[in-house]
C-alpha cells in the first residue's frame, strides 16, 4: 500500500462524505466508489517463475491505468501472491485472496494444475476466475463452471490446427512428437490425434512414428530427441515449455535432424526460446501465434506496438523488451479494464462475469491485426483465432490465413 | 497439565467465530488446519529422528501415500471421509515397514539418501500411466469437501478444524504414550548407543522397522487430513520440497520435542507465508525497482532462527525457562 497522504485521506473523507448522497454503485466485497481490488496467484518463484513477468506485466499495466485516473474514478489494487506453481498452494492462497483480502474476483491466475485445483472452489464461493493464463480447453464450460474463463486460444484446437496444415503440406508425413506430461502436453496431443482420427485415412494414424514424454522436473530432453530422430520422422511436434523447447531446437541441429518443425504456442518466445537456442538452428520452424511478435521490426509502424513500448520503458522497464509474456500481459489486463469499464457502476460478481461474456469484437491492442474478442454466455473462449507463423532471420513472420476455433 | 490447558485451548478457538462476523474466519480456520495437519507429518518425523534417530528425506512419499489412499477410497469407492483416514494410516504403516526392512542395512547419512530417492521418485510415480485411472494422472483428484453433520451448527470449516484438532490430539497423547512406555525407552536407546541397547536384549532390527512404520503411519494420517481438507490432490504437491518443510518444522520447532511439533508446523505454515509479506514490504518501503525474493528471506530467517536457538523453538523455550527458575527466581528466594 501506499503511504497516506493527506489528499488521499481528503479524497477518501470525501468519498465517505458523498457516498450515501450517490449511493450509485451496487458492490461486491472488493469494489467500492474508489478501489477495485482483484486477486492473483502467479509462479514468481520456483521451476515456472519464468512466467512471472505475466504478472508483472499485469501490475505495471494497472498503474498506468490508475494514474490516468482509473476506472470510473476508481483505483485498481492487484493482489498478486506466488503460489511457486504448487497447486496446494494455490488453495491456500485463493482462499486467503477470497476470504481475508476479499478481492472482488481472481484476475489470470496462471497454470493449469493451479487453476485446476481451485476451480470448484470459485465457482462454489461464486467469484470469477477470470481470463485464468492457462490455454487447456476446460476452462471454456459455462454450463458446468460459470465463474471460470479462459483467455487465450486453447491448446486442443491449435493441435488440431497443426494436424490439419500436416496433412495440407508435407507429402507421406511420418510424426515424432515431444511432450510434456502434463495436462498442457495431453490436451495439445489429445486435439492433434483427434484430429488425425477423423481424417479417416487421409493422414493415416500409423504416420506418428513416434511419442516421447519428459518431466517438467527433467534437466535435459537429449536423450528423447535421439530417440525421435531414429525413429525416422520427417516432422516433429514439439509441445514443450519454454526452456526444454530450447534444449530440443538445439540438440535436433546439432545431430543433424532437420524435420518440419511445429513448436507450441506456449514455447513460441523469441527471447526465451529462440535465441537462446540459436536463430541458425531454428529457420523455418512453424507456430501459430495470436500475439505480435515484439522483437519484430515490421510492427513498429503500429499505434498498438508504440504504445505497448511506450508503457514497457515507462511502467514496466524492468522486464527484458524481449519477452513476449509483457505483451501477453499487456492485452490480458487491457482485457480486464474493458470488462470493468463495461460494469459500470454495478461492480457485482455476476456483473463482472456477465460483461466478460458480453465483449463484441473488441480489439486489443498486441493482438495480431484481425484477431477479436468476442464472448457470449455460451461462449467462455475469448481468443479463437491464430495464424500460423515460421521463423525467417531472427523473428516470426506471418504467413496464411487467419484459422478459427470454429473452423478448426 | 500444560499439555491438557493448551488442547482445550485450540478447541476453543473455533467459537470465536460465533461471536465475531468476521467473513475471512473461514480462513484463518482453514490456516489452522494446515499447522495442524503440518504438525502431525512433524510429529511422525520427530518419532524417527528425534526419539529413534534415523533420518529421512522421504516422508513427503508417505504423506502422499496417505493422501492419495484418502482420495482413492473417496473418489472412487464412495467410502466417507473418515473412514479412510484409518486406512490410510494402516496403508502407509505397511509401505514404511516394507521399506524400513531393506532400510536396514543403511545407517546415517545412507539411509537419509536412500528416503530422498524415495521422495524424488513419488511424484512421478503418480503420474504413470498405467495407474492414471486411480490417480488421475498428473491432473490429479478433485474431491467434494465433508459436510459438517447438520446438528454440529458448525461451518465446514469449523468442522474439519475440530477433525484435525481431534486427531492429532489423539495422535500426540498416543506417542506420549508410547515413549513413557518400555518401547520408548528401546526406541530411545537404540538411538543413543545401538550397541548397548543389543547388550540389554532390544531387538535393534525390529525396533527399527517398527518405528518407521508407526512413523510412516502418523504422516501418512496428515496426508489423509491434507486431501479431505484441501479437497484436491496432485502428484506435484508432494515434492522433495515437502519433505525438506517436514524437515524444517522439525528442526525450527525442537528435535525429540513434542511441543515443538507444533511449533514447527505453525511455522511452515506461517514462515512460508510471511517471507513474502516481507518480501512485498521490503519493495514498498524501499522503493525498490526488484522483487525481494521470498526464499532468500525465509533463508534468513532460518539462518537467525537457528543461529538465536539451535535447539529449536521448543529447546530455547526451556532453556529461557530454566533461565528465568533459576537466575530470577532463584535470586530471590
Amino acid at each position: 500500500m501506499k503511504e497516506l497522504t493527506r489528499r488521499t485521506v481528503l479524497a477518501g473523507t470525501a468519498g465517505l462524505l458523498a457516498a450515501p448522497a450517490i449511493g450509485a454503485g451496487k458492490y461486491s466485497p472488493g469494489a467500492s466508489d474508489t478501489e477495485i481490488r482483484i486477486g492473483q496467484t502467479m509462479p514468481y518463484s520456483g521451476n515456472a517463475s519464468a512466467y512471472g513477468v505475466n504478472g508483472r506485466a499485469h501490475a505495471a499495466y494497472f498503474r498506468m491505468v490508475n494514474e490516468q485516473g482509473g476506472i470510473n474514478g476508481r483505483k485498481i489494487t492487484l493482489v498478486s501472491l506466488d503460489d511457486a506453481y504448487s497447486p496446494p498452494k494455490t488453495v491456500e492462497l485463493a482462499r486467503q485472496l477470497v476470504e481475508r483480502d476479499q478481492v472482488l474476483f481472481l484476475f489470470a491466475p496462471l497454470g493449469t494444475q493451479c487453476n485446476t485445483a481451485i476451480h470448484k472452489y470459485m465457482n462454489q464461493k461464486k467469484v470469477p476466475q477470470l481470463f485464468v493464463a492457462t490455454g487447456a480447453s476446460k476452462w471454456g464450460d459455462p454450463e458446468h463452471f460459470p465463474w471460470t474463463m479462459g483467455w487465450q486460444p486453447d491448446y486442443r484446437t491449435e493441435g488440431v490446427i497443426y494436424a490439419k496444415h500436416i496433412k495440407q503440406t508435407v507429402k507421406n508425413p511420418k510424426i515424432a512428437i515431444l511432450r510434456q506430461n502434463d495436462d498442457m502436453g495431453n490436451d495439445y496431443v489429445g486435439g492433434f490425434k483427434e484430429q488425425i482420427a477423423a481424417f479417416k485415412g487421409a493422414l493415416p494414424e500409423a504416420s506418428i512414428v513416434a511419442d516421447a514424454t519428459y518431466e517438467g522436473t527433467d534437466p535435459t530432453v537429449d536423450s528423447q530427441i535421439l530417440q525421435l530422430k531414429n525413429s525416422g520422422a520427417n516432422v516433429f511436434f514439439n509441445v514443450t515449455t519454454p526452456k526444454f523447447a530450447a534444449q530440443a531446437i538445439k540438440k535436433a541441429a546439432e545431430i543433424g535432424w532437420r524435420p518440419v518443425h511445429y513448436l507450441v504456442n506456449v514455447a513460441a518466445s523469441v527471447g526465451a526460446v529462440i535465441r537462446p537456442a540459436g536463430f541458425e538452428n531454428a529457420q523455418g520452424i512453424i507456430t501459430a501465434q495470436y500475439i505480435k511478435d515484439i522483437t519484430d521490426p515490421a510492427w513498429e509502424g503500429y499505434p498498438d506496438f508504440q504504445a505497448w513500448k511506450a508503457w514497457m520503458d515507462k511502467y514496466n522497464s524492468a522486464a527484458s523488451p524481449m519477452e513476449s509474456a509483457t505483451a501477453t500481459g499487456y492485452a490480458a489486463a487491457f482485457t480486464v479494464v474493458q470488462v470493468l469499464k463495461q460494469c459500470g457502476d454495478d461492480l457485482t460478481r455476476e456483473n463482472v462475469m456477465r460483461q466478460a461474456a458480453n465483449l463484441r469484437n473488441l480489439e486489443v491492442p498486441m493482438l495480431l491485426p484481425g484477431i477479436r474478442i468476442n464472448t457470449s454466455p455460451t461462449d467462455f473462449y475469448p481468443i479463437k483465432s491464430v495464424r500460423l507463423a515460421h521463423i525467417e532471420g531472427e523473428h516470426w513472420t506471418i504467413f496464411g490465413d487467419m484459422i478459427s476455433r470454429d473452423d478448426a | 497439565m500444560g499439555a491438557i490447558f493448551f488442547w482445550i485451548g485450540m478447541a476453543l478457538l473455533p467459537l470465536i467465530g460465533f461471536a465475531s462476523d468476521s467473513t475471512s474466519f473461514d480462513y484463518y480456520m482453514f490456516m489452522g488446519q494446515s499447522m495442524l495437519i503440518y504438525a502431525i507429518a512433524v510429529l511422525g518425523l520427530n518419532l524417527l529422528i528425534g526419539f529413534n534417530g534415523q533420518i529421512s528425506l522421504g516422508h513427503s512419499a508417505f504423506f502422499a501415500l496417505g493422501a492419495y489412499t484418502t482420495a482413492i477410497l473417496m473418489g472412487f469407492a464412495g467410502v466417507p471421509y473418515w473412514a479412510t483416514i484409518p486406512v490410510a494410516a494402516a496403508v502407509c504403516f505397511m509401505a514404511g515397514l516394507l521399506f524400513g526392512f531393506p532400510a536396514l542395512k543403511l545407517e546415517g547419512h545412507y539411509l537419509a539418501l536412500a528416503t530422498f530417492t524415495l521422495a524424488i521418485a513419488m511424484p512421478q510415480l503418480l503420474k504413470y500411466k498405467a495407474i492414471a485411472g486411480w490417480t488421475g494422472g498428473v491432473g490429479g483428484l478433485l474431491l467434494d469437501k465433508p459436510d459438517p453433520p447438520a446438528w454440529t451448527g458448525l461451518s465446514p470449516d469449523q468442522f474439519l478444524y475440530y477433525l484435525c484438532l481431534g486427531i492429532a490430539a489423539l495422535l500426540f497423547w498416543l506417542v506420549r504414550n508410547l515413549l513413557r512406555g518400555r518401547s520408548g525407552l528401546a526406541l530411545m536407546a537404540v538411538r543413543d548407543h545401538a550397541m548397548a541397547a543389543s547388550t540389554m536384549g532390544i531387538d535393534l532390527a525390529g525396533t527399527k522397522t517398527i518405528a518407521f512404520g508407526i512413523s510412516a503411519g502418523i504422516t501418512g494420517v496428515a496426508g489423509a487430513l491434507s486431501a479431505i481438507t484441501v479437497a484436491y490432490v496432485a502428484p506435484d504437491s508432494f515434492t522433495l520440497q515437502l519433505s525438506i518443510s517436514f524437515l524444517v518444522g522439525l528442526v525450527v520447532g525442537g528435535i525429540a520435542s513434542l511441543p515443538g511439533c507444533l511449533v514447527g508446523g505453525a511455522f511452515i505454515v506461517l514462515v512460508q507465508n510471511s517471507a513474502q509479506s516481507i518480501s512485498d514490504w521490503m519493495k514498498d518501503t524501499f522503493a525498490l525497482r526488484y522483487d525481494v525474493p521470498a526464499w532468500a528471506i525465509y533463508g534468513v530467517l532460518l539462518l537467525a532462527l537457528m543461529y538465536v536457538l539451535p535447539a529449536g523453538i521448543a529447546g530455547g523455550a526451556a532453556r529461557l525457562r530454566l533461565f528465568v527458575s533459576t537466575r530470577i527466581w532463584g535470586a530471590s528466594k
